[in-house]
């Protein structure tokens, strides 16, 4: 992951080597999801705590409002950051035998921006929701080993 | 084989909602750090986790860049009867690690 | 987070007085954190640090050495027999002022004839890791003998002393201005209460002289070397410095 902090490093600048995502990459990323389906506001819930101590290792967790029947399911769930060097974050297969549609993992977070998290429903449908996210940079700075 | 730490309780009445954690150790080398002197260092991540209940796939995960490392995933999944649950990971240069945890339905 | 406010300079006496936080008053790292870090610590299964434990409990069973000794065939069961062992390090033995991860070398090339494990190695913080954890929850001891005395006192001075292109004394922050932020970031009293510490910044285990190290790089100091009595030392005064509180190794910080 390109972060700020590595430019700053004692050693010499490191760089953001290689592409960076941008929000229309992410738009992009979303699309292969949806097949450029229409994608609502609601039915899920980003949790992911606004001011970041460390971009390097937050937590994250998607909870989807979804009765989990055979009949009507949350599918997947994916989540994307327009501005890390990548959009895509994690993708997550769920199904009737999830009991819950919810999952929490760590992810990294490059900078500041906007997470978006997509639910692909058993109906076809797309739902979403984002929060936005400050990071700082670690005070003191050190070598990359 | 790298370390793993799966968290599924050992009993669960028929048809609970249950939660599970799955800790595997691993870098999740980015692929976009460089060393000091500026080299490339290469993507090494874990790509997939998979969760089976008795042979049967209950969760599964595509990992990106953007998870951190030691990656940490927690679910749910109904607790249908007594058995075992395996779990999988598999990533970059032929990385592969599994677990597995029993669980009695009372 | 309201910010507390300035304590006066302080009076660096000779002898070592000094100024010392009351009890009352420590905090520990842990309270400066969000409440998802905080739960990252607090459970084993979801705390990255257990993957070290876990191997270091591998490696307390394994036979090693010319002889084929594991730590276990001198030492027993961990859990019983070291408890309270980790929390009373850096300590003198034989005269010489040693932290847990150079005690656990000597074990290892005097009792195990093995070759010494590198310091940052894997092993060895797997192993201290794994014995800090061993006395989790228990008040960090105090080397008070005389025999401590001399390198107490050199590490106090060296907490005291400016250093660095940025010239800052640890005191200057951790003493200071704790409570206070640092380009955002919340200043801790710098308490090493929970060494060896998962740090988010590294993304992995590291020790106490890691951090030191790190710190010196913070201010433009040539940090010392691994293992130097400078960082032993230094070690020292911190774990006096934080005599009384609870090791909550292994930690989990930003």
């Amino acid at each position: 992951m390109i972060s700020r902090r590595q430019v700053l490093a004692l050693a010499c600048a490191l760089a953001a080597g290689g592409a960076r995502a941008t929000p229309a990459a992410m738009q992009e990323a979303i699309s292969k999801v949806t097949g450029g389906a229409p994608v609502a506001k609601g039915r899920v819930r980003l949790e992911i705590a606004p001011l970041i101590e460390n971009g390097n290792s937050v937590v994250l967790s998607v909870s989807v409002d979804s009765p989990m029947t055979a009949a009507e399911h949350v599918k997947a769930i994916h989540v994307f950051a327009p501005e890390n060097p990548l959009p895509n974050m994690v993708s997550v297969y769920l199904g009737p035998r999830s009991g819950r549609a919810r999952m929490t993992t760590r992810v990294r977070v490059a900078d500041s921006q906007t997470i978006v998290a997509i639910a692909q429903l058993s109906d076809g449908s797309f739902w979403s929701d984002s929060a936005a996210v400050v990071v700082t940079l670690a005070a003191c700075t050190e070598e990359v080993k | 084989m790298a370390r793993t730490i799966v968290n599924v309780p050992a009993r669960a009445g028929k048809g609970q909602v249950i939660e599970i954690k799955a800790l595997v150790g691993h870098v999740m080398e980015t692929g976009f750090r460089r060393t000091e002197t500026g080299a490339l260092i290469p993507r090494d991540i874990i790509r997939s986790f998979v969760c089976r209940y008795n042979g049967v796939e209950v969760f599964r995960a595509d990992l990106h860049p953007a998870i951190a490392a030691n990656p940490l995933i927690e679910f749910t999944t109904i607790a249908t009867e007594s058995g075992k649950l395996d779990f999988h990971w598999a990533g970059d240069n032929g990385f592969s690690a599994d677990d597995s945890a029993p669980i009695t339905i009372e | 987070m309201r910010p507390r406010a300035l304590v006066l300079p302080l009076l660096f006496l000779a002898s070592g007085a000094g100024a010392d936080i009351p009890l009352a008053e420590r905090r520990s790292g842990y309270e400066e954190m969000s409440r998802e870090t905080r739960a990252m610590q607090d459970d084993d299964a979801t705390n990255p640090a257990t993957l070290w434990v876990l191997d270091g409990a591998s490696l307390w069973e394994s036979k090693a050495g010319a002889d084929g000794k594991a730590c276990a065939d001198c030492h027993g069961d961990a859990a019983t027999r070291m408890k309270g062992a980790a929390a009373r390090y850096p300590r003198v033995f034989e005269g010489r002022l040693v932290n847990l991860e150079q005690r656990i070398n000597l074990c290892r090339t005097a009792q195990q004839k093995a070759p010494a494990f590198a310091y940052e190695s894997r092993e060895l913080l797997a192993l201290s890791a794994y014995l800090g954890r061993q006395s989790r929850g228990l008040p960090i001891e105090a080397a008070t003998g005389q025999d401590a005395k001399p390198f107490l006192e050199s590490g106090r001075a060296a907490y005291y002393r400016r250093q660095g292109q940025l010239n800052l004394a640890c005191a200057q922050c951790h003493d200071e201005r704790h409570g206070g932020k640092l380009a955002g970031t919340p200043i801790p009293q710098g308490q090493a209460t929970g060494y060896p510490i998962y740090r988010l910044e590294w993304q992995g285990l590291g020790s106490l002289q890691r951090r030191l190290r790190n710190c010196m790089i913070g201010v433009r100091a040539e940090p010392y070397a691994y293992g130097s009595p400078e960082l032993v030392e230094l070690e020292l005064y911190l774990m006096w410095r934080a005599r009384g509180m609870t090791l909550e190794t292994p930690a989990v910080r930003p």
